[in-house]
């Protein structure tokens, strides 16, 4: 009896489609995210995270939609986020149907928004989202989508947002994302140590090696990819029964 | 067959009612007492604080009701936090009451584990079960949750460990009780919710 490790596709929605981003710029259209979160959860995915990551505040209904069509095609956990600011926000999320919601940039500014969030919906519906950049041998988180730099370090800044009530970290290698380089299992064993909560990986997925990395090196309790998915390079099946043959718990019956 | 979903002010009761509006069962969200005398089965969800759930069944007088309904031998299912209603007391809340059909007190997972403990974990049967009839042994069910019923608590079919071992499965009468979510686990947690919806006469 072992808790899995969660393999989770990310979906990132802009104007109620999925994009491809790289290192933060430049976007590919790669399809409609309720067909795609439906693909997933038939293939075996543990949970399905979708990410607002339009930079204009008009897109919000658009992104509650998104987030209401896509909830309908699933039967696993769904987290939602991305330019969330308040409570009242929050709660619109996961009223149009996502488990969890995601918080970065306001937590950073205000985190007393974690502990609001908690006590209204619970620990377990509260992920905090770093981004961070490696520097020397720490790594700093950067909020608004990579771009503004806030000076603190990622580990202490996850502990705190832990104690003052996040029941999930995903943590994102700036470094990483879109390279195809592999995940920072350095980064993600760091934060995996320091909190009492599951991390999430994220960043620089490309092969099974990868994942087998992040989850024994890294440490991580769950790893999250969004291209090597979407481009159907790899199936979930395949790479969860790669894994459970080098001693990898994951969920492969369904 | 009218399955009421006890709607007590906060949650996520749309994946549950979608849930079993997919295996053809007909649901109506309960407000008020009268709803859950008239249902034939009672479905009680919940996500969040134990304090703030048991408040509010309390403030929309459905404690009783359910008391009723436990005692006359209806089917309920209760699901995560409700699962931990149905217990005397939780740690979570001290001095708030729950629906203390059990005697036991809900605790803490404690700190040498993760918590939340999140994800997607197997069961250890102890007992026949009616809710995990057709299940493999080794299938996995989603949980999401910071606090937990010992298994020693007297009706438990299935437990599960992580920090202590906890009651995953409780049936006692018509009344089954699941601190997993059986709504997001997959075709496993369906056929979960379709062993219950079987029960109900």
């Amino acid at each position: 009896m072992t808790l899995a490790r969660r393999i989770i596709p990310c979906l990132d929605v802009d104007a109620g489609r999925v994009v491809k981003g790289i290192e933060f710029e430049g976007l590919r259209d790669m399809g409609d995210p309720a067909e795609l979160a439906g693909r997933y959860n038939s293939e075996g995915a543990d949970e399905i995270v979708v990410l607002d990551i339009s930079a204009s505040h008009q897109g919000r209904g658009t992104f509650l939609e998104t987030i209401r069509r896509v909830a309908e095609q699933l039967n696993i956990p769904l987290t939602a986020g991305g330019g969330i600011r308040t409570m009242e926000e929050g709660r619109a999320v996961l009223r149009a149907g996502a488990d969890k919601v995601t918080v970065n940039t306001a937590a950073v500014e205000r985190p007393e928004l974690l502990s609001e969030l908690a006590r209204q919906f619970g620990a377990q519906a509260v992920v905090l989202s770093i981004d961070v950049k490696r520097k020397g041998n720490s790594w700093e988180p950067y909020t608004r989508g990579g771009r503004d730099s806030t000076g603190r370090d990622a580990a202490q800044w996850a502990a705190e947002a832990v104690s003052r009530g996040a029941g999930e970290i995903l943590l994102t290698s700036i470094d990483r994302d879109g390279t195809c380089s592999g995940f920072d299992c350095e980064l993600t064993a760091k934060i995996a140590s320091t909190v009492p909560v599951p991390v999430i990986a994220s960043g620089g997925a490309s092969t099974f090696d990868d994942f087998l990395a992040v989850f024994t090196d890294g440490r991580a309790d769950a790893a999250l990819a969004a291209s090597i998915f979407h481009t159907a390079t790899h199936s979930m099946g395949a790479l969860k029964e790669f894994l459970a043959e080098r001693g990898v718990s994951v969920r492969l019956s369904r | 067959m009218k399955i009421a979903v006890v709607d007590y002010g906060a949650g996520n009761l749309p994946s549950v009612e979608r849930a079993l509006a997919k295996l053809g069962a007909q649901t109506e969200r309960a407000v008020e007492p009268a709803q859950l005398a008239s249902a034939t089965a009672i479905v009680l969800p919940g996500v969040g604080h134990f304090g703030a759930f048991v408040r509010g069944l309390r403030e929309r007088n459905l404690t009783s009701s359910l008391r009723a309904a436990f005692d006359s031998g209806k089917p309920i299912l209760g699901i995560c936090l409700g699962l931990q209603a149905m217990f005397a007391a939780s740690e979570e809340a001290p001095g708030e009451p729950g629906l203390e059909f059990f005697p036991e007190e809900v605790r803490a997972l404690p700190t040498s584990v993760k918590s939340p403990h999140i994800g997607w974990n197997q069961l250890r049967r102890l007992d026949a079960s009616q809710l995990l009839g057709g299940i493999p042994e080794d299938a996995y069910f989603y949980f999401a949750h910071s606090y937990a019923a010992p298994a020693s608590a007297k009706y438990t079919v299935a437990a599960c460990d992580h920090g202590f071992p906890f009651a995953a499965v409780i049936e006692c009468h018509g009344l089954a009780a699941v601190q997993f979510h059986p709504e997001k686990s997959g075709d496993t947690g369906a056929q979960v919710l379709r062993n219950f919806l079987e029960s109900v006469p």
